[in-house]
């Protein structure tokens, strides 16, 4: 396989990895189909876990979700590597590439020097394509999904990178198709996919997943003290956004990739009430930017602190979310 | 959201990358479309990026009192808090926050040292000065 890989910028770092190795192996599928026949919408929020002392609030399923989710449907099957010491991590991405492999990895944002300064936090679930390394500097050839051209990574702050410890510590975590995957029988898969969405949003017996997470997301925010703890009150509701937005997929919480999605299942299968269902979900995205677009104000003291408010736009948008995955149940 | 409501208006934390982003076309179709940053972004991550400015400042005044080791500056500049410090060093955190006083910092055996300077990606000498 020698074959140049071709780079294309993405607005989610795992489902575009993905998309790039699959259209490498011969099967090109976009972001979005990528990204909902893995099921990979949803809601969570998790009090428990905390980052930099805030809970964890999660739009999508958690990392490799995606990855190993698209195993069956397509028929493809995928190599996971990980390593005890980064010697021998360095060493084996160095085969790998030799053999003319692109390489799927696991990253840590903060490590990787070409990142813009401000985004550079310690997030360990970052996917980076390796397509080769410049023979004189030994630097790495990298496909970051979300970065608009091919870059250079010296090899030091790759390895650092891949080896970076703490919450979903990567490992060195390398992964590449040892088969040629196969287009999936849409009228099954496509169907048999959404319905795994409607669960995790309808159904989930936790109550902090799906529609019922956003629930009890609202009514954290409004128990937030905004006269005595302000400062923990914007820094929370900040987190809040700072999850619909990060490496970005325009501040939809991943509602517009949904809809993409949904587009193309529509066409696929000659049902043009996904393509209705896919118009109500661009709304329903509009709306989470607004509320992003109010939270940001609030933090900024262009508009005062009112946490009330934003938890009655929460509440508003599950109570959308809910009529609309209902909704998409029946249309199954 | 319309191509034309895409956010082109600038988000300084992206450092002048641009990003990819979906938005409706005219013919109703979803397509990604480059946007140079929305001010909404940027306000959420500026937030952040502040937040460990201010820990690390306050931390420096308490290392310059004689209150605090200089790890704890080092650890708020590298974006970490006491937690992620103590599972990037594999030590608990109880011995971590002792670390963190002048006086235990002061008599930190060679290995410790190098522990802490390879979690922080820095040079063990480095480790007890201010920039």
């Amino acid at each position: 396989m020698t074959r140049e890989f071709v780079h294309r910028q993405a607005s989610h770092c795992e489902s575009g990895a993905i998309s790039g190795l699959l259209a490498h192996h011969g099967l090109p599928l976009s972001e979005a189909m990528v990204f909902g026949l893995s099921s990979a919408l949803s809601f969570a929020y998790l009090p428990i876990v905390k980052i930099n002392g805030l809970p964890l609030v999660a739009y999508r399923m958690p990392p490799r979700f995606i990855i190993k989710g698209l195993q069956k449907p397509l028929q493809l099957k995928m190599r996971f590597e990980t390593f005890r010491d980064p010697a021998s991590g360095e060493r084996r991405l160095n085969e790998l590439l030799a053999a003319g492999e692109v390489v799927g990895m696991q990253t840590s944002v903060f490590w990787l020097p070409y990142m813009p300064q401000d985004l550079r936090f310690h997030f360990n679930a970052h996917n980076v394509l390796a397509c080769g390394r410049d023979p004189q500097s030994g630097d790495y050839r990298l496909s970051d999904p979300v970065v608009e051209e091919l870059v250079n990574c010296p090899a030091p702050d790759l390895l650092r990178a891949r080896f970076a410890k703490g919450v979903l510590a990567p490992k060195g975590l390398l992964y590449y198709p040892v088969n040629r995957p196969q287009a999936p029988d849409w009228a099954r898969a496509l169907p048999a996919a959404m319905r795994k969405t409607t669960r995790i949003m309808l159904d989930s017996p936790l109550p902090v997943i799906g529609v019922g997470g956003i629930r009890w997301l609202a009514r954290a925010i409004e128990r937030l003290d905004a006269d005595r703890q302000a400062e923990h009150a914007r820094m929370f509701v900040g987190q809040v956004v700072r999850m619909q937005e990060e490496i970005g997929t325009g501040g939809a919480g991943f509602r517009f990739i949904y809809a993409a999605f949904l587009q193309e299942s529509a066409d696929l299968l000659g049902k043009p009430v996904f393509g209705e269902l896919a118009e109500r979900l661009i709304d329903i995205g509009d709306e989470w930017r607004e509320f992003a677009l109010a939270t940001a104000r609030m933090i900024r003291g262009r508009d005062p602190l009112r946490p009330a408010l934003l938890a009655a736009r929460l509440r508003a948008l599950a109570d959308r979310e809910t009529k609309f995955f209902r909704d998409l149940r029946q249309a199954l | 959201m319309r191509d034309d409501e895409v956010p082109q208006e600038g988000n300084a934390t992206l450092g002048g990358q641009r990003k990819a982003v979906y938005a409706r076309a005219a013919d109703g179709r979803l397509h990604l479309v480059s946007s140079a940053g929305w001010e909404v972004e940027e306000i959420v991550t500026r937030q952040a990026v502040d937040e460990f400015q201010k820990l690390a400042e306050a931390a420096r005044q308490r290392v310059l009192a004689g209150e605090s080791s200089a790890l704890e500056f080092h650890m708020y500049r590298m974006r970490m808090d006491l937690p992620l410090l103590a599972q990037a060093t594999g030590l608990w955190q109880w011995r971590v926050r002792r670390h963190l006083r002048p006086a235990v910092f002061a008599r930190l055996s060679a290995g410790l040292r190098c522990r802490y300077a390879e979690a922080l990606g820095m040079a063990p000498e480095q480790l007890e000065r201010l920039p």
